[in-house]
């Protein structure tokens, strides 16, 4: 019986070997090759002018997918007391959530020095096309995606006006919107980070790691 | 003796749970035979679940966001059902019949994908974490655990397609190096992204952890950048349009951008620096005189960790932690260190080095380079936690500046 047990310990180990073998054999000389990935697959549909036009909502920022329309301030100001000023204040300065309206001093940029400074649309925001871009595609919450491209304009007409961007009678729309001048175009800037701790010698445990 | 509903909750929870018991706990206790060996035990079921004593749960901050309960989980792949959630506009529910993904931009053929095409290409696995960039509570009190100071984080086997596949399958122009990816969330979440990402290891994921994505990870299908700030992997992908440029969206300008003291701020950060997180023992769990495992997890959106150091007197002196295998590169590292714990105060801390060198910072050497009014994004310090005479364990409080 133990003879018995061990002899299909064996067979079994046998088959195991034997299975294991016959692909390394045969994958050099008779197996065909795992096929070489094409280039493409032909996999999917062609989208059609209508499949991207129904989601290509974005705009560049010199403007690029701007709708026809046109607005002024004077036209923001009623949407933005019915649908924004609950959440962002009467004036935009007031909350409960983020501050739009505002400008620091001197158009400075001392964000990481205070931490008391919002960021604002006219302090932080570097590119105006964003404001129109975001309204369109998110707001307001309670009815994301509802608001006219015209009501959009006039939106960020008002927010800009609040700003101090634009005079209150300009008229906002894919011309002008690119234009407008935001204070803190040139902030921003690449991020240097990636390589070792700065002034930590390798294999050091000391110096400053803050980056 | 009869062995009452109470012994036998004195036995699965212990003597420290003992003390805080009340009636409403007890009677919601799980009931279970006194000797398993004398009761046949459940038949099968087509859907396991957790042993009724144990119940891990996400903590929910707000509508928006909740965290991974790090202090009761072990290893290092998080369970789906635990993994951090954060979204913009809620999650939203789609029929995966209905998804699909448009590729278009600067590409030789637009093609529009279903999920069942996303899933005719070759697939691939990875293991990687993922971490919303505004991972710490800093202004955290005493008595915060690790999931409240840190939850944001968690790691998953991701399985899906190679972004670079699909990149071909549509002839990405050369002359394009970013593209924008935008979710059918109710925010239509974007962000741009270099294509460089695409060639080097993007995906898109359809599958988390052996079986589909959770809907609050981005069911059906999601954005993969390992390695990348959390908001970046964007989440129920419905588009991707290649440009020359980026795109300068809201919440790659006005949110996750880092101001610096020199009046700049930094835009487009995407990877998480190392960071380490002990994870036991940490509050709420007391410990006991003797021999005490510290544990924790540590990881990098460079590669791998290459060490975990250890301090159990407040940061004077570093022993080098146990790291369990496997170190995977851009995925949560299990660290271990034994520590015989005297029974004096102490503050046991952990800091991460990877692969290229960096080093994890103490609060102060962050304060100095990103000052007072960082804005919370990429905040990756090292974290103490003070060990009582007592043996009870509370978070190591620190000013920010």
């Amino acid at each position: 019986m133990i003879a018995t047990r061990a002899l299909m310990l064996v067979a079994t180990l046998g088959l195991i070997g034997a299975a294991a073998s016959v692909p390394a054999q045969t994958a050099t000389s008779k197996a065909p090759a795992a096929a070489k990935a094409p280039s493409t697959f032909g996999i999917g549909r062609p989208a059609t002018a209508e499949d991207i036009a129904r989601v290509n909502i974005d705009i560049h920022p010199d403007g690029t997918g701007l709708p026809a329309g046109s607005a002024t301030s004077a036209d923001g100001a009623p949407i933005y007391a019915a649908k924004c000023a609950s959440c962002h204040g009467k004036t935009g300065k007031e909350g409960p959530n983020d501050r739009l309206v505002g400008r620091v001093p001197g158009d400075g940029f001392p964000f990481a020095r205070d931490p008391r400074i919002p960021h604002t649309i006219g302090s932080y925001w570097p590119y105006a096309t964003t404001v129109f871009d975001y309204i369109r595609r998110a707001m307001p919450p309670t009815e994301p995606g509802s608001l006219r491209d015209t009501d959009v304009y006039a939106l960020t007409a008002y927010l800009l006006f609040l700003n101090d961007l634009i005079p209150a009678d300009a008229a906002i729309d894919a011309t002008s919107l690119p234009k407008v001048k935001m204070p803190s175009r040139d902030r921003f800037v690449p991020d240097p980070r990636g390589g070792p701790t700065p002034a930590t010698p390798k294999g050091s445990r000391g110096g400053g790691a803050g980056r | 003796m009869k062995v009452t509903r109470r012994d036998l909750l004195v036995g699965a929870a212990g003597a420290v749970a003992l003390g805080k018991t009340s009636k409403a706990a007890a009677a919601q206790a799980p009931a279970a035979p006194a000797d398993p060996t004398k009761v046949r035990g459940k038949p099968s079921k087509a859907l396991g679940t957790r042993a009724a004593f144990e119940k891990p749960q996400r903590q929910p901050r707000g509508a928006t966001s909740s965290g991974t309960p790090h202090q009761d989980l072990m290893g290092i792949i998080t369970p789906s059902d635990l993994h951090f959630e954060r979204h913009h506009g809620g999650v939203p529910e789609i029929d995966p019949k209905n998804y699909s993904l448009v590729v278009h931009g600067m590409v030789e053929r637009p093609i529009v994908f279903t999920l069942a095409d996303l899933k005719r290409f070759p697939q691939v696995s990875r293991v990687c974490f993922l971490e919303c960039s505004g991972n710490l509570g800093r202004t955290a009190p005493p008595e915060t655990t690790p999931q409240q100071l840190a939850g944001l984080t968690s790691t998953s086997e991701w399985t899906g397609v190679m972004l670079s596949t699909i990149f071909k399958e549509v002839g990405v122009s050369p002359k394009a190096t970013w593209f924008l990816a935008e979710g059918s969330d109710a925010a239509v979440l974007t962000r741009s992204v270099p294509v460089s990402k695409a060639h080097d290891d993007a995906m898109i994921a359809y599958g988390q952890n052996g079986e589909a994505i959770r809907p609050e990870q981005g069911y059906p299908a999601r954005l993969l950048l390992p390695g990348w700030e959390g908001n970046t992997n964007v989440k129920w992908l419905r588009r991707i349009e290649l440009s020359d440029k980026p795109f300068m969206t809201r919440e790659e300008t006005s949110k996750y951008t880092d101001p610096l003291t020199n009046d700049t701020a930094r835009i487009f950060s995407f990877v998480m620096d190392a960071r380490s997180l002990i994870t036991y023992p940490t509050y709420p769990v007391g410990v006991q005189r003797g021999w005490v495992e510290i544990q924790g997890i540590a990881w990098t959106g460079y590669g791998k960790i290459t060490r975990v150091d250890i301090s159990t007197d407040g940061g004077k002196t570093w022993t080098a932690a146990k790291l369990q295998q496997p170190v995977l590169s851009k995925a949560h590292t299990r660290f271990r260190h034994l520590w015989k714990w005297d029974g004096g105060e102490a503050v046991i801390m952990s800091r991460a080095v990877d692969e290229t060198g960096y080093r994890q910072p103490t609060r102060a050497e962050l304060f100095e380079k990103r000052g007072p009014g960082a804005a919370g994004y990429h905040m990756n310090p090292i974290t103490g936690w003070v060990v009582k005479t007592d043996g009870t364990v509370v978070y190591k409080q620190e000013a920010w500046g």
